[in-house]
């Protein structure tokens, strides 16, 4: 029995989306990324003296939409708030965010664990504005500022505290990451930092009501530094009350190559923010018909996608949640079945090689050329019988990398299948001839070597003879 | 409401002032001669009076989603006391 | 200087004439300010070699017969808190001594449509904060009247230079009485709009939810030109209001006949002056002989709102001052050994005391445990105040008293007392917490120092308190007297 038998792990997460609206929050620069330092600054957003804010109404709708597909409560009236707190990255010294009026409140997401479903609550959603980037310069000489970054909008979205492993941790991030990339408000991407993730993390002895102290976790940058992260806080704070230690509250790193969290021991000051009214930022009052506007901009979200897919194409619960994980997968999947009719065939090429490809070449879907359409005609041609699942291989992984489509492939490459029981025969004829011994094998009760003299044939054929037929037709002349 | 020069010394830190001496004991006077004719307030009962955070009965102002020129870097740099590469430079934030 | 002593459409109509030019306004500018400005200390930075360029290029317009803006040709001190972008801009602070600003204010756009000359930057109570212009950074600023005197503050350059007659009009801000109070210690009139009517973007914030930027000028017809030409929406504020602008200059009919006044019973008591009291009774007087009526009323909240008001603005200074950190500009300490020391030291020698004292007011009032009993209390006692003027304003239709409670006191005599300082707005103060808008005119002397008349008006009704000031101001020779210095 583990220590961690003993303990409850109790986390909550605290995620930072990045809404990829056109211009910040405040002020008109461009949010687009990779420009040269300060290239997408002016004066409202550099923190010059007397310039004042002006709120863009496209975040304040993606934030809408964002907290409605997590099924937030959208406050009636909410206002900024100013939160007070000096650090080069921040040219206002203070951030402009909601503190005591969230746009949202009271939402849940539903996760899902070894086949069990269990709901995550959502405490808040607010809107606010990004930071600048900070870069220390070698040898501890000093940090670089560019504000570049500053005034990109922001939604904080904070978690109960209801996540009970890294596992569910891990399952709570993808299917929050996968609700944003389905409404369209953001890139979710964290290797680029429009996914952002915090966690607080505590233990209790099993069966006790109050929380343990907990420890705030930074420096998570994927979602496996994630799960990984936590793994290593669980068992450290475990080991710490097993040893008859109190666990200190404090902010603790996660330092991905020594792959543990390190005290960040500077930071033990508690910050006073000194919140309070922004006085250059009028009230939102959010009516009943905006609301319905932004709810009816919601597109199908992932869990009703997968419903839909296990009820309508018969696909397996394990198979509908793989293609529903990101939304451009399950456009392509839903785009192929517009060509062929079997569903999970299209499945299956997605799971396995599709997505293979992709994990193998460390590429996302948007990298990669293939399309629904390509995918749907190739399932046909497998139907018709021209190609076979094999040369089928070779098609896809040429479909994904130059996008033709599986005809223009085909054709190409030569790669209808032979079909002609006649051509067949003549080279099944020659091998027989050309393998007496394995003939004598196979005669002789030995399985295998059919397989070994299917293989010459196919060899024979370059492959591209049908082998259902190749083996109807061997195994006729050899009985005969 | 007397202030102390620890407090004082809180609040400097907190508003990234640094005082000397003397006006650590000058600032604990003079705030505490002005939060004490601030208590004042005190007299009034609010219960129920809402905070005005804004005199004019304003809502939903916005601008829509269109990207504007930003400044020039040449601009953007210009007053900066120490600039390298078109960033600003600041000594070592003590981790 | 009898130039600047013409009326506006007289001047216009000489530059139309071709009687006079813009240069020779200009040039009489500057000449005046070499003249005087040693002795009044109104200006930080003259713009002399743009000033004559626009100058020029007036001039050739008017050659070219192109049409004339509001205030074409007219010589315009601006406030140092108010951001022109290439011309120095300091808020006569240390900190911001080198800084050159990247952008205009929407007032200064506005100013250059409306045609008006850019002659420089006036000085005022550092960040705005004080009454008599002795905080700031550079020199103090000398009452025309008497040079041993403060002009008021914050906009103490501003009152001062119009006194003077070096500039045509100025602009100033007024956040619990910076364009009022001083304006009524120099003789000069001084407006406050409603707040949101004048935008706010491109003026150094000291209390957000409290500043406005306004006029002071020589006379009422001018104060109501120049806001014409600066009122009005403005995008890129949104605290700005989007209301019709009424045509100010159109409403100056003279007829005060049926006037509702209401004489707040709080103003005219004990810590008022009694010269000063005698001024405003017989301005009444002038009033009464038009056809208005006053009564006395009450705003029984009054004595409350300077504490409310040194909560609320310092407390929303000390987060507006926080950006002042010497990373992206400004003057930043030499050598700092770390950012921290950077910010301290670059904080602690860029600002003077006043500015300090705010700050650290206003970060104490926010800090964690206190607001509700200090930030929070203040502003539901603001709610209050306001709600005694919308019940005034049931019954009149507009409220007059004293614009300060004494004239002009003394440089040195009240500095070292911030409390006794902070009561000279006694009067100016419950109208900024309202929000409401009031002009301030001369209406007399006391011991040989200007007196000022505060008119206060609806949310709005700028129109009503231009009316009210031009049609008393017609009545009597106040505005007309300068001060010695002119002779």
């Amino acid at each position: 029995m583990s220590i961690l038998d003993k303990y409850e792990t109790v986390i909550g997460l605290e995620v930072h989306v990045e809404l990829h609206t056109k211009s910040k929050i405040f002020c008109g620069c461009s949010t687009s990324f990779g420009a040269p330092p300060n290239t997408h600054t002016c004066p409202i957003c550099l923190g010059h003296p007397g310039v004042l804010p002006v709120l863009n109404r496209q975040a304040v709708e993606y934030a809408m939409k964002a907290a409605m597909a997590i099924n937030c409560e959208i406050a009636e009236w909410c206002k900024f708030d100013r939160k007070n707190y000096f650090y080069p990255d921040s040219p206002k010294a203070y951030q402009i965010s909601q503190y005591h009026q969230p746009i949202g409140r009271n939402g849940w997401i539903d996760i899902e664990v070894n086949g069990e479903t269990k709901r995550i609550g959502i405490t808040r959603l607010h809107l606010e504005e990004d930071a600048g980037k900070l870069t220390h310069t070698g040898g501890g000489q000093g940090s670089l500022v560019d504000l570049n970054r500053a005034g990109t909008p922001l939604v904080e979205i904070v978690s109960e505290p209801d996540i009970r492993s890294p596992e569910e941790a891990k399952a709570y991030l993808e299917k929050l990451r996968a609700i944003m990339q389905y409404c369209g408000v953001s890139d979710v991407k964290m290797e680029e930092g429009s996914l952002r993730c915090d966690a607080n993390i505590s233990l209790r002895p099993r069966g006790q009501q109050a929380f343990g102290t907990k420890t705030e976790l930074k420096n998570m940058n994927s979602f496996r530094g994630v799960q990984r992260g936590l793994e290593y806080e669980q068992l450290r704070q475990a080991e710490e009350l097993e040893s008859g230690r109190r666990i200190v509250q404090e902010t603790r790193r996660w330092d991905e190559a020594l792959g543990r969290t390190v005290s960040m021991r500077s930071k033990e000051e508690a910050h006073d923010y000194r919140y309070f009214p922004d006085p250059d930022l009028v009230r939102l009052h959010i009516d009943e018909a905006w609301k319905a506007r932004v709810r009816a901009s919601i597109p199908e979200l992932p869990d009703a996608r997968k419903a839909r897919y296990t009820a309508e194409y018969g696909l397996p619960a394990y198979d509908a949640g793989v293609l529903t994980s990101s939304v451009k997968i399950a456009d392509l999947f839903e785009e192929s079945l517009k060509y062929t009719t079997d569903a999970k065939a299209s499945a299956n090429w997605i799971m396995g090689d599709l997505l293979g490809y992709l994990n193998q070449n460390n590429l996302e879907i948007e990298d990669v050329k293939l399309t629904g359409q390509g995918l749907g005609e190739m399932i046909r041609l497998i139907e018709k019988g021209t190609i076979s699942t094999k040369i089928a291989k070779t098609v896809f992984k040429a479909m994904v990398e130059t996008g033709k489509s599986p005809q223009q492939i085909v054709e190409e490459q030569g790669l209808v299948q032979i079909s002609d029981e006649g051509a067949i025969l003549s080279v099944v004829d020659a091998v027989i001839a050309a393998n007496p011994q394995s003939v004598e094998d196979y005669r002789g009760g030995k399985e295998k070597a059919l397989g070994f003299l299917v293989g010459q044939v196919m060899k024979e054929t370059k492959g591209k003879a049908n082998p259902g037929l190749v083996n109807k037709l061997l195994i006729e002349r050899l009985k005969s | 409401m007397s202030i102390t020069v620890q407090e004082v010394e809180h609040v400097a830190d907190l508003a990234r002032l640094a005082l000397s001496d003397d006006e650590k004991w000058q600032f604990a006077g003079q705030l505490s001669a002005i939060l004490k004719y601030a208590e004042k307030l005190n007299e009034l009962d609010t219960e129920g009076v809402e905070p005005t955070s804004h005199v004019l009965p304003l809502a939903n102002v916005m601008r829509e989603d269109e990207p504007r020129p930003s400044w020039p870097i040449g601009q953007v740099t210009a007053n900066a006391p120490e600039e390298e590469d078109g960033q600003f430079r600041v000594p070592a934030v003590l981790e | 200087m009898s130039l600047f002593e013409l009326r506006l459409s007289e001047i216009h109509n000489r530059l139309h004439h071709k009687t006079l030019s813009v240069s020779e306004l200009t040039e009489a500018s500057f000449r005046r300010i070499r003249e005087t400005d040693d002795r009044i200390g109104a200006f930080l930075t003259l713009n002399e070699e743009e000033a004559r360029r626009q100058a020029k290029e007036l001039d050739d317009r008017l050659a070219a017969g192109a049409e004339r803006g509001l205030l074409f040709g007219l010589p315009a001190g601006i406030k140092d808190n108010i951001v022109t972008e290439g011309l120095r801009t300091t808020c006569a602070s240390r900190f911001l001594s080198n800084y050159n600003p990247i952008y205009d204010a929407t007032v200064m756009k506005k100013l250059k449509a409306a045609q008006a000359v850019t002659i420089g930057k006036l000085n005022m109570d550092e960040f705005a904060m004080g009454g008599s212009n002795e905080n700031s950074a550079f020199h103090p600023t000398r009452n025309p009247w008497d040079t041993e005197r403060v002009p008021g503050g914050s906009s103490g350059g501003s009152a001062a230079a119009v006194a003077a007659g070096q500039v045509y009009f100025a602009l100033g801000s007024d956040t619990g009485g910076s364009i009022r109070q001083p304006a009524a210690y120099c003789g000069v009139v001084g407006l406050k709009p409603t707040y949101g009517l004048v935008s706010r973007f491109g003026l150094v914030a000291f209390a957000s939810s409290l500043d406005q930027i306004g006029p002071l000028t020589k006379n009422v017809e001018d104060a109501a030109y120049v806001l014409q030409a600066i009122a009005g929406h403005d995008p890129l504020d949104s605290t700005s209001a989007d209301v019709d602008i009424p045509d100010y200059i159109a409403a100056l009919t003279g007829d005060v006949s049926g006037l509702r006044i209401g004489v707040p019973k709080e103003y005219m008591g004990e810590g008022i002056d009694p010269a000063v009291k005698e001024r405003v009774l017989e301005a009444l007087k002038v009033f009464e002989s038009m056809g208005a009526a006053w009564e006395e009323v009450s705003l029984p909240h009054t004595e409350y709102a300077v504490a409310a008001y040194y909560l609320l603005a310092s407390s929303e200074a000390s987060s507006n001052l926080a950006r002042f950190d010497g990373v992206r500009y400004g003057v930043r300490a030499a050598d700092p050994d770390n950012l921290l020391d950077l910010y301290r030291r670059s904080r602690s020698e860029g600002f003077g005391p006043e500015v300090k004292r705010r700050i650290m007011l206003g970060t104490y009032a926010l800090s964690s445990g206190y607001y509700d009993a200090y930030y929070k209390k203040a502003q539901q006692v603001r709610t209050l105040i306001k709600r005694d003027f919308d019940r005034a304003f049931e019954r009149y239709d507009v409220i007059i008293g004293p614009t300060a409670p004494t004239p002009a006191f003394r440089i040195g005599e009240q500095i070292g007392d911030p409390l006794t300082m902070y009561m000279n707005d006694i009067c100016t103060i419950p109208v900024s917490l309202a929000g409401v808008p009031a002009i301030s005119v001369p209406c007399g002397f006391a011991d040989g120092l200007p007196v000022g008349l505060q008119i206060i008006g609806k949310p709005f009704d700028e129109v009503t308190v231009l009316r009210a000031a031009h049609a008393y101001e017609g009545r009597t020779e106040h505005h007309k007297q300068r001060p010695p210095l002119t002779l």
